[in-house]
C-alpha cells in the first residue's frame, strides 16, 4: 500500500493538521518510505495470535462510584487561551 | 569539599547525613553548574529556587535529625512530567507557556522524598526522537567530544537528551527519564551514565504527558547503578489514578544489590548480532559477556526470533496511540492558539497544530493516522498488536533459559547533530536494541561500558523478566564494576 | 417475529418502514465513568469538570465501578449475554465538546451482548424487539451558541458522564413500535435503577435509523437521526423520514446514507452539514485501560440485586394477584406506580389481616380510579401523591369493616387530599362513621315511613320498585352515615311487617 498526495491530504485532514502542497510533496516519499518498511510484518505469520492486550499481566482495577473532584473551575480555565464566563470560548459553532 | 558536583545521588544523601555539607552547599552547586552549562541546551527551565526551597527544608530537618530518602538531592526533571506552577511544554510550541495546576505522580513523589528541582529538561518533542533534535527549543548538545579535534557538536541522544546530558555534563546528579522505546536507555548509552526503565506498570504515568501509553515508562538517569536503584526506588509505586499501575509494593533495590551473578545465568540473543554493527560494539558485547562470566554467571546463548520485526511493529503501535494521546492539543483549554481571519473552529485546529508541531511529531500523527484508518486498521494495528504478542512471547521463552539478557544499548555511539535527522528510516534504527523491551514492557537498563575509538561512550543493555529490577540492577552493577568506566566529557562549555 | 400493518401509501403502492434505535442512556451514578467528578445536573458551568474531564496533559481515566454494574444489571434485565471480557475504544474526532479528541466507547468487545425486550404497541400487535449490545461510554461536553454573536461557549460539566448505548436490531415497522419500544425500555431502566430515564435532561436520547422498503424486499438505505429526545419526536422524526425516503425514491431519487437531525417545531428531518467531512473514527483500543474482567462474585451481586422486572411483575399481578391484564399493565408501566400499589397492597392486607391476594383487586380499583382520577385533578405526580399507600390503606380497612360506605369513603379521601390527615382521624373528627345501630336506624325508619304512609301502602299494595324511594330516603335523613346493609335490611323488616 502506498499513498499519493490525496490519500496525504485526506490524513492531515483527519489529523486535523493544516498542510500546504509543498509539504505535501515532500511528505509523499517519506511516509511511503516508512510505510515501505513497516509493511515488512505482513512475513510474519500471525495466524491463531491473539493481539497484545496487556503488556504486563494486570487486571483493570474499579474505583468506587464516589466524588473526589471538580469544583475547581479557576484550574480547569486557568491555561485557557480565551475563556469567559466560567467557559472556554472558541470560534462560533455552525451546528 | 572539593566539588560537590561531582557526587553521585549516594554520595550526596550519605555526605549530607554526615554533616560534611549542607544541602544547600549542594543545591549552590549544582545551580551554578544549570547556570554554566546553558550552551548545552540541556534545560529549558531553570528552577534554582525550587532546588533551594527543598534543600533548606532538609537542612533544617537535619537540625532534628529528620531525614528522608532524598533530602539534600537535587535533580533535573524532564519536562515530559508536569510540574505544579512550572511550564511544562513536552518541548513543544503547542503546549508553550502552560502551566500545570498539578504535580505529576513521580515528581511529586521524589519531592516528598526531599529532592528539589534544578530545573525543566529539554527532549525531543513529545519525547518522539532519538537525538533531541525534534525540541521546538533547540537541540541538546552533548557534552563529549570525538578525539579527532573536529569538535563537532554530537546528539546527547533521545528522547532524554537533555537527561542525559545534564547528569553526564554533572548539571544534575541526577533525573527523570521516559522511556518508549529507548528513550532512557540510549541517551544513558550515549553519554556515559546509566538509566533504568522499569517494568512497564511499576511507574505511574499520572501527570506525565503522553507519547503512547502502552509503551510510555518513566525512569531514573543517573551516574551509576546505586543511584539508578536509589532513584527508582522513590519514583515506583502503585497510583490509584493510573488503570495500567501495578498494584505491589516497592522492593528495597539499593538494599538488595549484589554484583555476584554466581548461579545466575546471563542469555546472549544471537539475533541482536545485526548486519553492518560496527566492530567495536561487538567487541563490547564479548568482553561484557566476559564480565558476566567472571561475575559467576552462566552464559547460554538463547533466540528472539521476532526481534528484526520489532522495530517496523513499534512504528505501527506508537505513532497509532500518540495520533490519538496528541488529539487534545487543539488551541481549546491550554497551550497555544492559532486563529487565522475568519477561520472557523475545525480551521483553527488545523492551524493550531500546523503551526503548533514540530515535523517529526507531525510525521508520526500521520503515520498513527494511516494505519488507524478505515480499512487498514486490521492490517497495520491489529497485525502489529499480534507480531507484538509474538515478540513478548519471544522474551518468555528465552526467560525459560536464563534470568537477564545481554545486549548493547545501541548499534553505534553517538552521531553528530544533524548528521541522521534527514532520514528518518536510519534514525528510527538507533532503537533497534531497546525497543523490544519496551514492546514486551520488561525492566532494562543501560550502563555505560566503554569507549570507542573516538573516545565516546558505549552502553550495554540488560533486560530482566517482568518485576525482576533487582536482577537487572544487580547484573548492572557486575558490568559496572569490571568495566571501571570513569571517563567523562572533558568541560568545554 | 409478527408482521407489522402499517404502511405507507406511495404512488407505486406501499411501502413497509424498517426502524433501530440507538438509545443513549445516562447511567445513574454519583462521579463521572473515568473520573471523580460529579454527575449533579444544573451545576454551574465546568464546576462538575476534573483535570481528567478538561484533558489536561498526563491526565489518565479510570473506571467507576458503579457504571459497570448498572449496564451489567440493565443487560441482565433483557436477557442479554454478560460478557465477563470487554474492553474500552477510543473513538477518535475533532470536536469543541470532546476534549481527549476522542469519546471513550466500546466497539470491538462491548460489555452486553445480545438481549430483547418485548413491547405492545397500542396499535398493532405484541412483539419482541432484538437487542443487538449495549456498551459503556463518555458522554460530551455542551457547546453553547446564542450567548455571543462570534464565539460559542464550552461546558465540560456533561464531559465524561457515563452513559450506555442501547442498541436496537431493526425490528420495528411503525412509530407506534418505535414509542411503545422507547417506553418499555425506559420503564426498565428506572425499574432496574440504571437510569432516571428523564428526557427533558438528557438523561434518554435516541439515534433513530430509518429505511423503507417495498414489503418482502432486502432493507433499503437507512439515514440516522441523531438525539432525538422525547418518545413523541421519534414517532414524529420516523414518520417525517420514512415519508420523505419514499417521496424521494418515488421521485427517481436515492436515499443517502447520512446524519440527520429532528426539527421538533417544524416535524421535519434534515441533513446535518457534514461536521465531519469523513467518518473515519480510527477506533482502537485504549491503551491508557485495560481490558474489564468481570468475576462470578460481580456478576452474581448484580443478579441477586435486580428488583422483579414490569414483565415478570405482570405476570404476578395476572395470576396470583388475580388483577385484569388492564389493570395489571397500568400498574406495572412505570416502577413508580408499581411500588406505590405494593406498598398499598401490603397495608391493606395487613389492616385487614387478609392475603394480599384477597384484597387486590380492592386496593387496584381504588388505585386506578380514585387515586389516579385525584391526582389527574391535582396534576401531580404519584410519587408526590399527598396521600401515602399507608393511608390508602387504612381507608380500604374502613371500608372493608364497614366503618364508611363507599360514599363516604370518598368523601373521607377528598378531606385527605386537602389535609393529608389520616382516614381514622377525619372519620373520628368529623362524625363521618357509618352507622349499624339498628335501634337508630329503625327510629330514622319509622320517620320515614310515618312521612310516606301513602307510599308505604303503594308499596304494601305490590309496587316493589318504591324500595329504592324508602332506602334514599332513610340515607338522607341519616346524612349517608346509615350502614347500606343494615338499612336495606331493617327497611325490609319493617315494611314487610
Ligand atoms: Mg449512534
Ligand atoms: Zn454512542
Amino acid at each position: 500500500m502506498s499513498v499519493d498526495a490525496t490519500t496525504v491530504r485526506k490524513i492531515a485532514s483527519l489529523a486535523r493538521i493544516a498542510v500546504s502542497d509543498t509539504e505535501v510533496d515532500a511528505m509523499v516519499p517519506e511516509l511511503n518510505n516508512i510505510l515501505g518498511w513497516i509493511e515488512q510484518l505482513g512475513e510474519v505469520d500471525t495466524d491463531g495470535v491473539a493481539p497484545l492486550a496487556a503488556v504486563i499481566p494486570n487486571h483493570l482495577r474499579l474505583r468506587d462510584d464516589v466524588v473526589t473532584d471538580g469544583n475547581i473551575r479557576d484550574q480547569i480555565l486557568k491555561n485557557a487561551p480565551q475563556a469567559e464566563h466560567g467557559f472556554f470560548a472558541v470560534p462560533k459553532v455552525i451546528e | 569539599m572539593s566539588n560537590l558536583t561531582d557526587l553521585t545521588v549516594a554520595g550526596i544523601r550519605d555526605g549530607f547525613r554526615k554533616g560534611d555539607f549542607s544541602a544547600r552547599e549542594v543545591a549552590e552547586a549544582f545551580n551554578a553548574a544549570v547556570a554554566a552549562g546553558k550552551p548545552l541546551n540541556a534545560f529549558l527551565v531553570e528552577t534554582p529556587e525550587h532546588a533551594l526551597a527543598a534543600a533548606d527544608e532538609a537542612d533544617r530537618g537535619r537540625a532534628s535529625a529528620e531525614f528522608r530518602p532524598l533530602s539534600g538531592v537535587p535533580l533535573g526533571i524532564k519536562d515530559l512530567f508536569c510540574t505544579a506552577g512550572y511550564q511544562t511544554t513536552a518541548a513543544s510550541h503547542i503546549l508553550e507557556g502552560f502551566v500545570p495546576t498539578y504535580e505529576s505522580t513521580i515528581t511529586a513523589k521524589l519531592f516528598g522524598a526531599g529532592a528539589g528541582m534544578l530545573g525543566k529538561l529539554n527532549l525531543d518533542q513529545f519525547a518522539m526522537g532519538s537525538s533531541n533534535e525534534t525540541s521546538y527549543y533547540g537541540n541538546v548538545i552533548s557534552p563529549w567530544r570525538r578525539k579527532d579535534g573536529g569538535n563537532a557538536a554530537l546528539a546527547p541522544g533521545g528522547s532524554s537528551g537533555g537527561s542525559s546530558a545534564a547528569v553526564a555534563a554533572r548539571m544534575a546528579p541526577g533525573a527523570t527519564g521516559t522511556d518508549t522505546g529507548g528513550s532512557i536507555r540510549q541517551p544513558a548509552a550515549f553519554t556515559g551514565i546509566s538509566g533504568i526503565k522499569p517494568t512497564y506498570g511499576r511507574c505511574s504515568r499520572w501527570g506525565v504527558v503522553a507519547f503512547a501509553s502502552s509503551l510510555d515508562q518513566a525512569g531514573p538517569m543517573a551516574r551509576d547503578v546505586r543511584d539508578c536503584a536509589i532513584l527508582l526506588e522513590a519514583m515506583s509505586g502503585f497510583d490509584p489514578k493510573d488503570s495500567t499501575s501495578l498494584d505491589l509494593p516497592v522492593p528495597q533495590w539499593e538494599a538488595g544489590l549484589s554484583a555476584d551473578l554466581r548461579g545466575k545465568k546471563v542469555g546472549i540473543p544471537k539475533e541482536y548480532r545485526v548486519e553492518g554493527m560496527p566492530p567495536e560494539i561487538e567487541a563490547l558485547w564479548q568482553q561484557g559477556i566476559a564480565w558476566a562470566r567472571d561475575a559467576g554467571a552462566e552464559i547460554v546463548e538463547v533466540s528472539l526470533p521476532h526481534t528484526r520485526y520489532a522495530l517496523p511493529t513499534y512504528y505501527i503501535i506508537a505513532p497509532a496511540e500518540a495520533s490519538s494521546n496528541l488529539a487534545r492539543y487543539d488551541g481549546v483549554r491550554y497551550g497555544e492558539r492559532e486563529l487565522p481571519d475568519h477561520a472557523n473552529l475545525q480551521e483553527m485546529y488545523a492551524a493550531t497544530r500546523a503551526a503548533g508541531f514540530g515535523p517529526e511529531v507531525k510525521r508520526r500523527i500521520l503515520i498513527g493516522t494511516y494505519v488507524l484508518s478505515a480499512g487498514f486498521y486490521d492490517a497495520y494495528y491489529t497485525k502489529a498488536q499480534k507480531v507484538r504478542a509474538l515478540i513478548a512471547r519471544d522474551f518468555e521463552q528465552a526467560f525459560q533459559q536464563c534470568d537477564v539478557l545481554l545486549t548493547p544499548t545501541a548499534p553505534s555511539a553517538a552521531f553528530a547533530l544533524g548528521e541522521k535527522s534527514a532520514d528518518p528510516l536510519a534514525m528510527y534504527l538507533n532503537d533497534v536494541f531497546t525497543v523490544p523491551a519496551s514492546l514486551a514492557g520488561l525492566p532494562a537498563m543501560s550502563v555505560p561500558a566503554g569507549l570507542d575509538a573516538q573516545g565516546l561512550p558505549l552502553g550495554l543493555q540488560i533486560i530482566g523478566k517482568p518485576l525482576d529490577e533487582q536482577g537487572v540492577l544487580n547484573a548492572g552493577l557486575a558490568i559496572e564494576q569490571r568495566a571501571g568506566f570513569n571517563a567523562r566529557a572533558e568541560k568545554w562549555w | 417475529m409478527t408482521e407489522s400493518t402499517y404502511r405507507i401509501q406511495g404512488a407505486t403502492g406501499e411501502w413497509e418502514v424498517v426502524i433501530g434505535l440507538e438509545v443513549h442512556a445516562q447511567i445513574t451514578s454519583n462521579a463521572k465513568l473515568f473520573s471523580g467528578a460529579s454527575t449533579r445536573f444544573g451545576a454551574e458551568p465546568n464546576a462538575n469538570v476534573s483535570l481528567v474531564d478538561a484533558a489536561m496533559p498526563g491526565m489518565l481515566p479510570v473506571p467507576n465501578r458503579e457504571c459497570i454494574r448498572q449496564a451489567v444489571r440493565t443487560g441482565m434485565a433483557i436477557d442479554a449475554q454478560i460478557n465477563k471480557w470487554s474492553r474500552f475504544d477510543r473513538k477518535n474526532y475533532f470536536y469543541a465538546d470532546l476534549p481527549q479528541g476522542y469519546q471513550i466507547s466500546q466497539l470491538y468487545h462491548p460489555l452486553v451482548g445480545e438481549g430483547t425486550i418485548s413491547i405492545e404497541p397500542e396499535e398493532g400487535q405484541a412483539k419482541t424487539i432484538g437487542i443487538e449490545r449495549i456498551h459503556v461510554e463518555q458522554d460530551a461536553g455542551k457547546l453553547m451558541h446564542d450567548q455571543h454573536p462570534t464565539r460559542s461557549y464550552i461546558d465540560l460539566n456533561r464531559s465524561g458522564v457515563a452513559l450506555m448505548e442501547i442498541v436496537s436490531r431493526p425490528d420495528m415497522r411503525s412509530p407506534a413500535e418505535a414509542g411503545a419500544y422507547l417506553r418499555k425500555l425506559r420503564a426498565i431502566l428506572r425499574y432496574v435503577g440504571s437510569c432516571d430515564g428523564n428526557m427533558e435532561e438528557g438523561s434518554m436520547r435516541a439515534d433513530v435509523n430509518v429505511s423503507v422498503r417495498k414489503p418482502g424486499d432486502p432493507f433499503g438505505t437507512r439515514t440516522e437521526t441523531k438525539n432525538v429526545n422525547s418518545v413523541r419526536f421519534v414517532m414524529a422524526a420516523i414518520e417525517h423520514e420514512a415519508n420523505r425516503q419514499v417521496d424521494l425514491i418515488e421521485s427517481g431519487g436515492t436515499v443517502v446514507r447520512e446524519t440527520r437531525l429532528f426539527d421538533p417545531d417544524k416535524g421535519v428531518t434534515r441533513s446535518m452539514r457534514s461536521k465531519e467531512d469523513a467518518h473515519d473514527y480510527r477506533y482502537f483500543p485504549d491503551p491508557d485501560l485495560l481490558p474489564l474482567e468481570l468475576d462470578d462474585a460481580f456478576l452474581a451481586e448484580c443478579r441477586a440485586s435486580l428488583p422483579e422486572l414490569p414483565d415478570a411483575k405482570r405476570a404476578r399481578y395476572e395470576g396470583p394477584l388475580g388483577l385484569t391484564p388492564y389493570a395489571a399493565g397500568v400498574l406495572t408501566a412505570d416502577v413508580e406506580t408499581a411500588r406505590w400499589f405494593e406498598a398499598l397492597l401490603a397495608e391493606t392486607a395487613r389492616v385487614q389481616g387478609k392475603p394480599e391476594a384477597d384484597v387486590a383487586k380492592a386496593a387496584s380499583n381504588w388505585l386506578i380510579s380514585d387515586l389516579f382520577g385525584a391526582l389527574n385533578r391535582l396534576g401531580k405526580d404519584i410519587t408526590d401523591s399527598p396521600v401515602s399507600p399507608a393511608q390508602g390503606g387504612q381507608l380500604l380497612g374502613l371500608v372493608a369493616d364497614g366503618t364508611l360506605s363507599g360514599s363516604l369513603a370518598k368523601q373521607v379521601f377528598e378531606i385527605m387530599l386537602e389535609t393529608g390527615d389520616d382516614p381514622a382521624k377525619i372519620v373520628e373528627e368529623r362524625g363521618l362513621k357509618q352507622t349499624t345501630d339498628t335501634g337508630a336506624i329503625d327510629a330514622v325508619i319509622a320517620d320515614v315511613l310515618a312521612a310516606n304512609a301513602d307510599k308505604v301502602a303503594e308499596y304494601r299494595g305490590g309496587k316493589d320498585k318504591l324500595f329504592g324511594f324508602f332506602v334514599g330516603q332513610t340515607m338522607k335523613a341519616m346524612a349517608g352515615k346509615g350502614n347500606p346493609g343494615v338499612v336495606n335490611e331493617r327497611l325490609k323488616a319493617a315494611l314487610d311487617n
